[in-house]
């Protein structure tokens, strides 16, 4: 398998001469990546380790504080302005590393001091409470790994694209925190509460309202994702988790809640994170539809003819992964794959599929049912139903990658226009 | 430490552990060993927050104008203040400046819905959200930096500039949230519900 990371490597130790390498006279032969990857990632040095022709026979490095990739792979997120995608395609399996999570943010990401922060809850409240971080780290604690996945995330137009460039702005984490139910407990909350406003304390003080009956099901407040501090990109030290619901719900750098008797209409409700259906704009969407897609073999990787296992994600924010189909005939018959199990409610369920390739050209593709009976949509079909001037958010189409004779994969770009 | 003195420290101690045992033996047998206690009506963590700590803090603004603060602002000081303080970006003509993506012109009257960038005029359904998001958010180098007055002044601007309000309107508290935007018509609340239908 010629995974993205592994092809990079490749290209960086080619740079060296292996009579260089083999000679052992340089500990460590130091790269300037950028110049080699322009525009895939920040300036960092690549640290080549002395590569000898049998590793028996040298005594390696000792134990450290803090560990690190292989130098063999380079996973890295993709970056632009506003945003960076996870590289979905050398994933193995579901939980993304937290260095690796998707990143959108409105206005950058500020620095919190968690001894300074505190989370206010208010508006339809009895007591009005303020709650430091330590608090809130007392109360009862729960783990729960699902997704969060931006609305806003699809992307086509060319053959050359990547599950990376498709649709990077999904991941999933075993995220740590209390349930939100149980602060709401805490405060008392007034029968006249119908929603309630989330909002962070980044420069752009992002609020979302959410209805009240997301908090007396599965809302958590987390502090930690895979085990360890939350990341500042994704809230330090504290965020909203709303299991299923648009990414951009779950509000970072939480500091405040407030209760209210209806939704307060902020701008990333009313102008944002809204969609043309037919001749009406599409508000509140809440839950994502059901999703999935073919992360290996996807471009830019190459396969060979004879057995392939066909790999790759599936995920709904309506519950269960019911079931994923693939077919290797460009969608003209369809087979079951299998499920990697615990299927998680709310998560990405890895499948897999054993595709015995005889080398000719055709396309695969993927389609999930979750366990409302939703069966993933084509691109077409979505038209069908809101009208060709399809927005950007809560587009879930099957994604279809052509394979080439001579074993090369492409993304397949659709039109609808 | 004499014969008597150990006796009598000892009898309870005995007493005490008969009593363990069969509390521990009882318990067991009626549930598993895990968490049996109930929660607390209250953990008692946090504490009360002062109204001026949730002033600091209460900036939202909602369609039925609760939380528009006291001020006023015109047209024309919006005029003025846009120019000074959001040009560099959405320029003076309402046509962003290089190198920056901003989602439509600020300043166009634009009431098609199928037009392709998103307007005030043609896709911001509530005016309230125009106040609350300038006072939050912008300007983008400065956020929160506007004074109340300034916001209704920039809004009054928008406000007119996309033809929703005449040139001589005051804005405040009492009036603004009742300005009716043009796009409201066109939004309607999510209508999926999972299951077989794609929607």
């Amino acid at each position: 398998m010629e995974k993205g990371g592994n092809k990079n490597q490749r290209k960086a130790t080619g740079k060296i001469s292996r009579r260089t390498l083999l000679g052992g006279v340089i500990a460590a032969a130091v790269l300037p990546v950028q110049s080699l990857f322009a525009g895939e990632m920040q300036a960092e040095t690549l640290v080549l380790p002395e590569i000898t022709d049998d590793p028996t026979k040298t005594i390696g490095p000792g134990p450290s504080p803090l560990g690190k990739r292989s130098t063999f792979e380079q996973p890295v997120r993709k970056p632009s302005d506003i945003s960076s995608r996870t590289p979905l395609q050398d994933m193995h399996s579901t939980i993304t590393p937290a260095d690796l999570h998707f990143e959108r943010h409105h206005a950058g990401i500020p620095t919190i001091d968690p001894a300074k922060h505190e989370l206010l809850i208010h508006g339809l409240v009895n007591n009005p409470m303020k709650f430091s971080v330590a608090d809130i780290k007392r109360f009862p604690s729960v783990n729960r790994t699902c997704f969060i996945e931006c609305a806003g995330n699809f992307r086509t137009g060319k053959a050359e694209m990547t599950p990376q460039d498709i649709l990077g702005l999904t991941s999933q984490s075993e995220w740590t925190g209390v349930m939100l139910s149980i602060l709401f407990n805490e405060v008392g909350i007034s029968d006249k509460a119908k929603w309630f406003l989330a909002e962070g304390s980044d420069a752009a003080v992002m609020t979302r309202t959410i209805p009240i009956a997301k908090a007396w099901d599965d809302a958590m407040i987390v502090y930690a994702q895979n085990g360890e501090a939350i990341r500042p990109e994704q809230g330090y030290p504290i965020r909203l988790l709303l299991p299923g619901f648009e990414g951009n719900m779950n509000i970072k750098w939480l500091r405040r809640i407030e209760l209210s008797e209806e939704p307060y209409m902020t701008r990333e409700e009313t102008s944002k994170y809204t969609y043309p259906v037919k001749d009406k704009i599409r508000m509140f969407s809440f839950e994502l539809d059901a999703r999935s897609i073919i992360t290996y073999p996807s471009y830019p990787q190459k396969v060979n003819k004879g057995w392939i296992e066909i790999r790759g994600i599936a995920w709904s924010g309506r519950g269960k992964v019911e079931k994923v189909e693939v077919s290797t005939d460009a969608g003209k018959t369809w087979q079951l794959a299998n499920l990697q199990e615990p299927v998680l409610s709310k998560a990405h369920t890895y499948f897999r599929f054993l595709w015995n390739w005889k080398g000719e050209a055709t396309a695969i593709l993927s389609r999930v049912t979750d366990e409302t009976g939703y069966l993933q949509p084509t691109l077409a079909q979505l038209a069908e139903a809101r009208g060709v001037n399809l927005g950007g958010y809560h587009m879930n189409p099957i994604t279809a990658w052509q394979i080439k004779n001579d074993g090369t994969v492409l993304f397949k770009p659709e039109t609808i226009k | 430490m004499n014969k008597k003195t150990v006796l009598i420290l000892a009898c309870p101690l005995v007493l005490l552990l008969m009593s363990l045992k069969t509390a521990f033996i009882s318990s067991s047998e009626e549930k598993p060993l895990t968490d049996s206690l109930k929660r607390p009506a209250k953990f008692g963590f946090g504490r009360r927050a002062t109204a001026q700590e949730i002033a600091a803090w209460d900036i939202d603004v909602r369609p039925d104008g609760k939380g528009l603060p006291v001020g006023q602002g015109d047209v024309k000081k919006g005029r003025l203040l846009y120019a000074q303080k959001c040009a560099m970006c959405h320029g003076v003509d309402g046509t962003e400046k290089p190198g920056i993506k901003l989602p439509g012109s600020a300043l166009v009257s634009d009431t098609l819905a199928t037009s392709k960038s998103k307007t005030i005029g043609n896709y911001w359904p509530y005016a309230t959200t125009l106040f609350d998001y300038m006072r939050r958010a912008m300007p983008y180098n400065m956020p929160g930096s506007l004074s109340n007055d300034e916001v209704y002044s920039i809004t009054a601007y928008l406000l007119n500039a996309n033809k929703i309000i005449k040139a001589d309107m005051v804005l405040d508290a009492k009036n603004l949230y009742k300005v009716v935007m043009p796009a409201k018509k066109l939004f309607i609340m999510d209508d999926r519900k999972g299951g077989p239908e794609i929607k």
